[in-house]
């Protein structure tokens, strides 16, 4: 029998053969065969963080589980993305974002829009089992058009990333560790005197919460635009072949 | 058969998820024939009842008697729904929660104060450190989220419990709705 290309992996995700290239991550092959994984801090167009858990699955033969969004297809690969103990770590995860921020969905900017709130309805969310830490966050709105709340960020780093990869400004950062990481922009001076920020706007957009958004907006009232993502990676890739 | 017995209160919440009941409009009367309404600010007893079937809870436990309600009504409640999301998140009042009771008071009947700042110590209850969501106090039943839930979703979720069922809220409401 004809061996296939080394370069095409096969596996089985829930219980469906598919196929893939092998630099392919598990995430991206479910979605090509339309099988859901959730997802927080992905974003189709920026780089793989791996942050939010949300998209954790189980291998066969793998004993701890494995982050979809950044785990490589190999060949032979029996993934799991929806079994009961999956579903409750999600849950679980979920309940851990909301309570070591301060999430006030009804007085929210983009509440009914929010990518958080919208992920704890689909995985069946009830309330928050562990306790609630309200810490206490600063907001900055030193900016002409914007403002950062960082009491709804989940340091999923779109922002970041989206700054960095795409605007080529790398105005964000992480800075402290564990309950104390927090977003900054240049080296932690207010928003508004930031000598690198070109004030596109892609880091409110990509926002999957109300942390960053547009000044004037109530709640409710502000809905992320997206749409320049997947439009700028493809006129990129399409220029560098 | 006899009725179902059924009550209402309302905590620290701002009494929308009371509103948003008295929405169900005509249903109430429909509702009527089924329960007997022993406790609520809609009604007239100023004494939680021995023993209730279903109790509807509106608001977040913020104060020394809010904590002490709940307590006593848990004790003589068959079923406890936590409507709305001060009282299955904390919502709105619970804002308050990154900063200690002190600064909150100060900040209200002090520094914004144009005439008399005094803070309030007589026949008000006394806040507790932080304001929780009433599963962290006393065990709840059934999550119903939304500021408030829509007139359809407690109906929907008062006429599956009288018929016995477990209702499903997932496509029905959610958080801030």
């Amino acid at each position: 029998m004809k061996q296939p290309s080394s370069h095409i992996k096969t596996l089985q995700i829930d219980g469906q053969d598919v196929g893939a290239n092998q630099d392919e991550t598990i995430l991206e092959v479910a979605r090509e065969n339309g099988i859901y994984i959730p997802t927080l801090c992905e974003i189709e167009g920026l780089s793989p963080h791996g942050g939010c858990r949300l998209c954790l699955v189980e291998v066969k033969g793998v004993n701890k589980l494995l982050p979809a969004c950044v785990t490589h297809v190999q060949e032979g690969m029996e993934v799991f993305t929806n079994s009961p103990r999956l579903q409750e770590y999600r849950r679980t995860i979920l309940e851990l974002i909301f309570s070591e921020g301060n999430h006030i969905c009804a007085v929210c900017v983009v509440n009914g829009r929010c990518d958080l709130q919208a992920l704890a309805t689909k995985l069946g969310m009830t309330h928050v089992s562990v306790p609630y830490l309200y810490p206490r966050r600063s907001v900055d709105a030193s900016h002409d058009r914007f403002a950062l709340d960082r009491n709804r960020c989940i340091l999923c780093t779109r922002c970041v990333r989206v700054c960095d990869e795409i605007e080529g400004a790398h105005t964000w950062d992480v800075s402290g560790r564990g309950v104390q990481a927090h977003v900054v922009t240049d080296l932690n001076t207010p928003w508004g005197d930031s000598d690198t920020c070109t004030s596109c706007g892609k880091c409110v957009n990509v926002c999957p919460t109300g942390a960053l958004f547009e000044k004037g907006k109530a709640v409710a009232e502000m809905s992320k635009k997206r749409g320049f993502l997947p439009y700028l990676t493809q006129m990129r890739e399409k220029r560098s072949k | 058969m006899s009725k179902v017995r059924f009550a209402t209160v309302w905590l620290d919440g701002c009494s929308g998820c009371h509103m948003s009941f008295l929405d169900m409009d005509e249903r109430l009367i429909e509702l009527a024939e089924l329960v007997d309404v022993v406790y609520s600010p809609l009604v007239d007893p100023k004494q939680f009842p021995d023993s209730v079937d279903v109790t509807l809870v509106e608001g977040a436990v913020s104060s020394d008697e809010d904590l002490e309600k709940i307590r006593h009504i848990r004790e003589h409640t068959q079923y406890l729904i936590a409507l709305g999301d001060c009282s299955v998140t904390g919502n709105v009042p619970s804002m308050r929660n990154p900063f200690k009771v002190d600064e909150v008071m100060n900040r209200a009947y002090i520094e914004n104060a144009t005439v008399q700042p005094q803070i309030p110590n007589v026949s008000v209850p006394t806040l507790l450190p932080r304001v929780r969501p009433v599963h962290t106090v006393v065990k709840v039943d059934v999550y119903v989220p939304g500021c408030p839930p829509s007139a359809d979703t407690i109906y929907y979720v008062l006429t599956t419990l009288l018929r016995g069922e477990v209702p499903d809220l997932s496509s029905r409401t959610r958080f801030g709705v």
